[in-house]
């Protein structure tokens, strides 16, 4: 009984995403009736200037975003091990606080803060010609901020379950704390970092909400999907989701390869 | 980096300023994000929420508690996203704890993993595109119009039902990945020592699996509820207008009606209420359940 109850979630979770698919194949003009197979959307979309130039916004925005919180994120975990105290606590809470405000505020205050700015520094930058304005820059600040948060909670427990002998063996060795470092635990974190890399990614690749406050006159691929489905919908847009849904489940699927690969090879 | 001896290492720190510079460069870039982005933009929302709406809309500096006191013209809103925020988790647990129950205790060991993931991968996949799917699904031409042909006059999109519908299958494949670590956990040996001692399986099952694995459920109705709170294109699409959330009363404050300082009273209440609740929640019912910290990813 619990099996074909298992059966049945696994419909009800995978059931609409074949939907959006099967309907990418579509020939006629409407999302819902079916009139036979074609790839004629799939050519529309991947023609469509606005359709790319989103895409290339959204590309850009996720590859910067996911690159600075790996980054970030990772030297935030390695700061905090060395921390003890109020500092420790006060990152902490941050971090913690990063995770838990709601998108939709995180778009907001980002919003509201950069426009009051800009509109104390606007005039006086005019004289030079700079104007500055909401766009691609602050819906990757904004995703930074909250993926430095995922990122260090990742990479810190895996810092948190790694070998501590392996740092001292290699002290008693003379290796340098850099070299260390470089080979020993970098490459023990490298697929909690890895995994970072991949969840930024994807979350910043698939995020609507903030993007829909800060992006300016930006417009990303969520922005525009979002824009298409209130106008009605076409199966082109179930052609860009259909390549969208597979490219994210690659990325998740390597994701938790990586992270489970690397939890093989040290066993806690 | 180094230090297995914690007391050593604090002892190196502060003889040596080399080492406190290394621990500065690497969190300063977190740190100036969390204070730029994070807490100087929230302090902005706090203050906004004082002033008053410019002629023109935005914000024009004032010091007035009157859009607090506004706070009720939205309580359609507050209402709706107080009431089926909490109802949608209680059904995303209901629904996923026999699902995590069937992974960790009944699937092969060999296949564990794999069919977790198969639960966990539509998470990570455009939400806007899974709603617009059940848009399809539960509008007219979708089932209720399968049902019109036999008679039957069902509407569910536009109403909480479909919301509560879109609650459950957005957030379960995060509900059941806490449930499962907690049910697999479990000593199977409790389980038989349970049925040695004369108890049937149902009351091994309430007395001894369901409290081992609240630690889990704990867990996963925290995340859900926090996601849940904040939603827009859940009610959005499902909702359609009819069933809305403070989400979709932030977008048209600060996108359409452009009244920026209710918009910010709006912001400040969610965020007060979020904090409050995981506040009670973690401090009552996750220091008794043990579990602290969370399963995020």
């Amino acid at each position: 009984m619990l099996r074909a109850y298992a059966i049945c979630i696994y419909i009800f979770l995978y059931l609409p995403i074949s939907l959006i698919v099967f309907f990418s194949f579509n020939a006629g003009k409407y999302a819902m009736s079916w009139e036979g197979f074609s790839l004629f959307w799939y050519g529309k979309a991947f023609s469509n200037p606005l359709i790319m130039g989103a895409l290339k916004t959204s590309v850009i925005i996720a590859l910067s975003t996911a690159v600075l919180s790996a980054i970030i994120g990772t030297l935030t975990a390695l700061g905090l091990e060395r921390v003890r105290g109020w500092l420790r606590v006060t990152f902490d809470a941050l971090i913690y606080i990063a995770i838990m405000v709601p998108g939709i505020v995180i778009g907001i205050s980002t919003l509201i803060a950069f426009v009051s700015l800009f509109d104390v520094v606007n005039p006086s930058l005019a004289s030079m010609g700079i104007k500055l304005q909401m766009g691609t820059w602050a819906v990757i600040a904004a995703h930074v901020l909250f993926n430095i948060a995922v990122v260090a909670l990742l990479v810190r427990a895996r810092l948190q379950g790694m070998d501590r002998s392996l740092v001292d063996a290699s002290e008693d060795l003379y290796a340098t704390p850099l070299g260390t470092f470089r080979q020993v635990v970098l490459p023990l974190l490298a697929p909690s970092i890895l995994a970072g890399f991949l969840l930024s990614f994807t979350f910043s690749f698939e995020d609507f909400i903030i993007a829909y406050f800060v992006s300016g006159p930006d417009t990303t691929l969520p922005i525009y999907i979002f824009s298409s489905i209130r106008r009605g919908v076409t199966p082109e847009i179930n052609a860009v989701g259909s390549v969208v849904l597979l490219t994210s489940f690659v990325l998740l699927i390597i994701a938790q390869a990586v992270l489970r690969r690397g939890e093989r090879t040290t066993p806690p | 980096m180094r230090g297995s001896r914690p007391g050593m290492m604090n002892l190196s720190m502060a003889s040596t300023s080399r080492p406190k510079l290394v621990t500065t460069l690497l969190l300063l870039p977190a740190g100036l994000f969390f204070v730029f982005l994070l807490l100087v933009p929230l302090a902005v929302v706090l203050i906004f929420s004082f002033g008053e709406r410019a002629p023109a809309g935005g914000y024009m500096p004032a010091f007035t508690l009157q859009n607090y006191m506004d706070l009720p013209a939205r309580g359609k809103a507050f209402f709706n996203t107080l009431t089926l925020a909490p109802l949608g988790t209680l059904l995303t647990a209901l629904f996923a704890f026999p699902m995590a129950y069937f992974l960790a205790v009944k699937v092969s060991p060999k296949w564990r993993v794999t069919l977790l993931i198969l639960v966990m991968a539509p998470f990570w996949t455009s939400q806007l595109l899974r709603y617009y799917a059940w848009m399809m699904i539960l509008g007219n031409k979708g089932i209720p119009g399968w049902l019109a042909m036999v008679g039957l006059d069902v509407r569910i999109i536009n109403t909480p039902w479909a919301v509560l519908i879109g609650a459950v299958y957005g957030f379960l494949p995060l509900m059941v990945p806490p449930i499962y670590v907690s049910l697999e956990k479990l000593d199977k040996r409790l389980l038989e020592a349970s049925a040695d001692l004369g108890a049937t399986p149902a009351r091994t099952f309430w007395q001894v699996t369901l409290p081992l694995a609240l630690p889990g459920v704990a867990t996963g109705s925290m995340l859900v509820f926090i996601l849940l709170m904040g939603d827009y294109i859940l009610p959005q699409f499902l909702g359609g207008g009819k069933v809305f959330f403070i989400g979709n009363a932030l977008v048209d404050l600060f996108l359409q009606s452009r009244n920026w300082p209710f918009g910010a009273a709006v912001s400040v209440a969610l965020v007060a209420i979020m904090f409050v609740t995981i506040y009670v929640y973690m401090r009552f019912v996750l220091s008794k359940t043990d579990t602290r910290r969370a399963a995020l990813v």
